[in-house]
């Protein structure tokens, strides 16, 4: 049986959906014409920045045995919310200021019930997500749609701009993960992180501060919201908090999860979030460039991310222990 | 006795040419005034209104119009807001429904989803208006625009800069609005009805872009990879295509690519962007003007005695073309404009 096999290989689940990316990659090189042009392949992670941004900012709580569904509602909120500054006439210094504060308040929130009210991360985040989004269109913005003022179209060119020849939304992409890489191995709380994601008892028995970890964690996953945010508006010139209502945070998820990050914590790493964006990446760009329909394209990319995880399961089978492990 | 006989036929002869002298005056100032009658059909009623969502231009601009007209003439507007939720949207009109209002006014997500829904409300009794999509069952009124016509508009300006008299390439990227909308549904068939008629053109790319800003950017951006000689762009609306606009200007090609689309004709959203060059030709469907063909929808149907449903009627939005050669001051609108003096 082929699938007995398979045992052979002890590839991770990063690798499997890295080769299935160069598989998708190398078939779309040979159908499409164009595919393989340098600005192709720039375009193609440049229109998954923003996804890969958030998706590593996620990353952070999911490792620590967390789980962030506000990021994209205190993202729509934040950045909406400095769009009407701006359009009032507010400084951009300001402006920006107000919505990183905006931002650092809903991950303390989040930290705080999480971390010290003990509410499930899942429960928490999914009504704060609610909740940010509830007292932003009440509160601070009335519209959906929310434009950058014309005067200020100048900011939108720093994302536009080819900096050695690469897309500022790639090179963010990039600078963040290799941050979020660098914090998780050398910086003593990353480090934490995994050990949290791990066993959250045995962290704190040895001496971890897991309670400030996690409020840590979910400040940090909401400003690189922000910085997700901020990107999303300059590419477009506008802020539509209707996202908040679209499936984005489970893409989000989704991303995280098909590189190997698993969701009981502990396991997985930045480097597979970077493979499963690019994977999502290379679809949307080859699907587009084959001018495929709108349903053709999501049933396609529902049918290799599902190929990917049951690959994973057939080669990494759960056990009794990895099984019972955490629980979300 | 004829004196008297005739003395008496004059007399009763006077006071009946009298008489319907009376009748006349009174009949004079009943034609004259059709004011109270008016008025008393309209005021205290209670007219519902279920927008896909509050949120954005178009809804917040019929509002702005219809609620001057509700404060004047004394009727109440009930306003729930699913806030792009079609389940909310269905629980709303059930429950409105339920409420038995004088008039339902209805903003359709899609073609499909209330459509036993605008059925139900005719057969309970309540008139119904849809406004700017409408779902397969007729209704007493449709006040919206006709999508097809925007399609076949949109398409001519694209011929007319990219067609084969013009020695550009000919290729043409149309980026949707949502598959199941009909609104986009009409639009693609209008465009590609009216680009079949020109051979020079070719269609290179036709993709759904979900009216998302981001999602627009996105298929631009990887169609401008693919072929950088792109003439043209059919956009479906201008909150999507402030994306479009973007992924051209970040290529290079503003004042190379055209880019058509349309909307509701808020400064922000298309003066202010076609004056700065991001799109090439604007169809306007005036949301102002949608406001007032609401207000005179709604004022027909309170006054109406009809059975729901009996004699339905179009009100569609005459389209305006707004490029940056012909705009004027009074060619977009802002809200603040139609809560004044609107609808």
């Amino acid at each position: 049986m082929a699938a007995f096999n398979l045992h052979k290989f002890r590839a991770s689940q990063e690798q499997i959906v890295a080769l299935i990316a160069a598989m998708v990659f190398i078939a779309f090189a040979i159908r499409v014409p164009d595919f393989l042009s340098a600005s192709n392949i720039t375009a193609l992670i440049q229109n998954v920045s923003v996804l890969g941004i958030l998706a590593t900012g996620m990353a952070l709580s999911v490792l620590g045995r967390n789980i962030d569904l506000s990021m994209v509602a205190s993202m729509a909120v934040s950045v909406a919310w400095m769009l009407v500054l701006l359009n009032a006439g507010v400084p951009v210094g300001l402006a920006l200021l107000l919505a990183v504060a905006f931002s650092c308040a809903v991950g303390l929130i989040n930290g705080f019930l999480v971390a010290y009210v003990e509410v499930p991360a899942i429960f928490v985040t999914l009504a704060t997500a609610v909740a940010t989004y509830g007292f932003g269109k009440y509160c601070l913005v009335a519209s959906d749609v929310n434009y950058l003022p014309e005067n200020l179209k100048w900011l939108a060119a720093i994302a536009t701009a080819h900096p050695l020849g690469v897309p500022v939304p790639v090179l963010l992409f990039g600078l963040i993960s290799l941050a979020a890489y660098l914090f998780l191995r050398h910086i003593r709380e990353g480090r934490f992180i995994y050990a949290m994601g791990d066993s959250p008892l045995a962290a704190r028995t040895t001496g971890v501060s897991v309670r400030q970890l996690i409020v840590l964690q979910y400040v940090l996953s909401a400003l690189i919201a922000l910085v997700a945010g901020l990107l999303m508006t300059m590419l477009v010139v506008s802020m539509n908090t209707r996202i908040v209502s679209s499936t984005l945070v489970y893409d989000v998820i989704l991303v995280v999860v098909l590189g190997g990050v698993s969701l009981s914590g502990g396991r997985g790493g930045i480097k597979s979030v970077v493979v499963g964006t690019i994977l999502i990446g290379i679809l949307l760009n080859g699907m587009t460039m084959l001018n495929l329909t709108y349903t053709v394209q999501n049933v396609i990319k529902a049918l290799i991310l599902l190929v990917a995880l049951m690959l994973d399961s057939l080669i990494n089978p759960r056990d009794e222990q990895t099984a019972q492990q955490g629980d979300i | 006795m004829a004196t008297h006989f005739s003395k008496g036929l004059a007399a009763a002869a006077v006071f009946s040419l009298a008489m319907s002298g009376v009748a006349n005056v009174a009949c004079a100032a009943e034609s004259e005034s059709p004011g109270p009658a008016y008025y008393e059909a309209l005021k205290g009623k209670k007219v519902g209104f279920v927008p896909i969502s509050m949120g954005f231009d178009l809804t917040q601009g019929w509002m702005a119009g219809m609620q001057r007209q509700a404060k004047e003439l004394g009727y109440e507007i009930i306003v729930r807001d699913p806030n792009w939720s079609v389940e909310s949207g269905i629980q709303a009109i059930n429950s409105l429904i339920a409420e038995k209002p004088d008039l339902l006014i209805i903003q359709n997500n899609d073609a499909r989803s209330y459509n036993r829904l605008v059925k139900k409300a005719l057969e309970s009794g309540i008139p119904t208006i849809q406004v700017q999509q409408r779902v397969q069952t007729v209704s007493d009124a449709y006040v919206g625009p006709d999508w097809y016509d925007i399609g076949k508009r949109t398409a001519g300006a694209l011929i007319a800069k990219c067609g084969g008299t013009t020695g550009k390439s000919g290729k043409v990227a149309i980026v949707q609005g949502a598959v199941a909308a009909p609104a986009s549904i009409l639009m693609l068939q209008g465009i590609e009805d009216t680009l079949k008629t020109d051979a020079k053109i070719q269609i290179v790319s036709s993709q759904a872009a979900d009216w998302d800003a981001t999602k627009a950017n996105t298929i631009t951006a990887t169609v401008l990879k693919q072929h950088p000689d792109l003439c043209g762009v059919a956009g479906f609306w201008d909150v999507a295509d402030v994306g479009t606009s973007s992924a051209i200007r970040e290529a290079g090609l503003q004042g190379k690519v055209t880019l058509a689309t349309s909307g509701g004709g808020k400064r922000d959203a298309s003066c202010e962007k076609i004056t700065a060059g991001d799109f090439t030709v604007y169809h306007s469907y005036n949301v102002a003007g949608q406001a007032r063909d609401l207000n005179s929808a709604i004022k027909m149907l309170l006054q109406s005695k009809l059975k729901p449903g009996s004699a339905p009627f179009a009100l569609l939005s005459p389209l305006t073309m707004i490029t940056k050669e012909n705009m004027k001051p009074t060619s977009c609108w802002m809200l603040d404009e139609i809560e004044q003096a609107g609808g």
